[in-house]
């Protein structure tokens, strides 16, 4: 099954930006469970894009004004939610910060 | 033995066995609801057979051999199925379906009543309606949880299975913690009686079925020793009756005599854990011939033992204060009087009644008034006015 691990902190998870993921990576390559991801700079510069009524309206800054933003992605390919949730709780963001798992909607 | 004794000991194992087999939850309750249904249709007239949990397996399998077989996308599950000898058991490796159940529907990943809604479901053979009517929702609430907790298995990929064992100590709690929700909910209202005697029946079956896991029979005990003290908790017009002054002759002795035995034999096995602390509490209760036998110093002891929740901390000082006297109960329980107790009226009460020991009446009048302001239900609230009066009368 495939999973997205949308990993979130608030404004303190900044300090951990070049921490890197202590061996996490290498260890899911060589598992053969990731299917791709990436970190992400920071929320003030995203950018939120809508289109209503024909108007493409954009704001500065996430959709979303919560404490807690993603910070980065990954996407897994696993047997099921149990070793989601242990591939989940070996990344050090899970740490400091938290861990949303979704599971990806099947293709038709 | 009735068609209900029936339903209510084979219902899970139907339930759990075709889940396994088919792999799916709303097809499995299905075919089993169907086999039960052919079974009050056909026993009446060819007799109950000699195994009727495995009369009903084949039944509830052959009707959903003939659901996937009318559906094409069933193709593979059929085959598999088809393949499969008609009365097969389980390979000797598996473990027992229904233990898988209980654990699937106890993952943590789902929210604590989502859990406890599809253990009854799924486990205790309720319906729907009775489900929601024990926790006082509309059935359509209840129909729409169930149906997302079900969704949420199949679409988060949650395992069917029994956790491997490095996952066991985690995920163990979380199904104790269910049954013995279950059996509060129904031990704390005298109209929901029946969701303790499911819970203290799926307690039997999964210490049966993990017969290693000692705080399994710890929770067994602790629900066999309470539930023997049911009958004398409240008065016939709902007013609650303290432990003190409650008619032991009336306890079940046959029951707390079992629940003394099951919690000797898990506590043989060294490894104390809350619920076996607990049981061993209730226990110094069930066993003393009268109130004033009551072992307090082993009942503080053992209260040390336990993780020191606020509500730990408070029974704990009233152990101490019963042990070695009011003053000693009502200073150990001022040390406690502030922080996440604020509000709790178990705190102005067991004040309260600590005061009234001590026939500082004044005093214990006001801590009553105090606790009847924050009781929760009506059974406390009647007890705490008719101490109020008691000490009115006498100050």
């Amino acid at each position: 099954m495939k999973y997205l691990l949308m990993i979130c902190g608030d404004e303190s998870a900044a300090e951990h930006a070049n921490d890197g993921c202590g061996g996490w990576t290498e260890e899911m390559e060589a598992r053969g469970v990731l299917a791709g991801g990436a970190g992400l700079r920071p929320p003030t510069e995203a950018t939120t894009v809508r289109v209503r009524d024909e108007d493409v309206l954009l704001t500065d800054g996430p959709f979303a004004e919560t404490k807690e933003q993603i910070g980065g992605f990954v996407l897994i390919d696993c047997a099921d939610l149990d070793e989601a949730i242990e591939i989940a709780a070996k990344h050090p963001a899970a740490g400091y910060g938290t861990i949303e798992i979704r599971p990806v909607l099947e293709g038709p | 033995m009735t068609f209900e004794d029936v339903y209510r000991q084979e219902w899970g194992q139907v339930v759990a066995t075709l889940i396994r087999l088919t792999g799916d939850w709303e097809l499995a309750e299905e075919c089993a609801q169907e086999a039960f249904a052919a079974a009050l249709e056909r026993w009446p007239h060819d007799g109950v057979p000699d195994r009727p949990g495995a009369w009903l397996t084949t039944t509830a399998r052959n009707r959903a051999i003939d659901w996937l077989r009318r559906e094409a996308v069933g193709t593979r599950k059929l085959q598999e199925l088809a393949a499969l000898p008609a009365d097969s058991d389980p390979p000797y490796d598996v473990p027992d379906d229904r233990l898988r159940l209980m654990f699937t529907c106890c993952h943590p990943a789902l929210a604590m009543e989502a859990r406890v809604a599809l253990t009854l479901r799924t486990l205790a053979g309720l319906s729907t309606t009775e489900i929601a009517r024990a926790f006082l929702v509309p059935e359509s609430t209840m129909s729409k949880r169930l149906t997302r907790a079900k969704q949420k298995i199949q679409h988060a990929g949650i395992p069917y299975r029994v956790p491997p064992a490095h996952l066991l100590p985690e995920r163990t709690p979380a199904v104790l913690a269910v049954l013995y929700l279950l059996f509060n909910e129904g031990y704390s209202d005298v109209v929901r009686t029946a969701l303790s005697g499911e819970a203290i029946r799926l307690a039997r079956l999964l210490v049966q079925l993990m017969p290693d896991e000692p705080e399994a029979a710890g929770l067994l005990a602790l629900m066999l020793l309470h539930d023997a003290r049911r009958d004398t908790r409240l008065t016939p017009d709902g007013v609650l009756v303290t432990l003190e002054d409650q008619d032991r002759t009336r306890w079940d002795h046959d029951q707390i005599a079992e629940g003394v035995a099951v919690l000797d034999s898990a506590l043989r096995r060294g490894a104390p854990g809350p619920y076996q602390v607990q049981a061993a509490v209730a226990a110094c209760h069930a066993t003393a011939p009268a109130a004033a036998d009551t072992d307090w110093s082993q009942i503080a002891a053992l209260y040390a033992q336990l993780p020191q929740t606020p509500v730990v901390s408070l029974n704990r000082a009233v152990a101490i204060g019963m042990a070695d006297g009011p003053a000693v109960g009502l200073r150990v329980v001022g040390q406690l009087a502030a922080g996440p107790l604020t509000g709790y009226h178990l705190l102005p009460a067991t004040r309260a009644d600590f005061l009234r020991r001590l026939e500082r009446w004044s005093e214990a009048a006001a801590a009553y008034a105090e606790a009847i302001a924050l009781a929760t239900t009506e059974a406390e609230r009647g007890y705490l006015e008719k101490r109020l009066q008691e000490v009115s009368v006498r100050g």
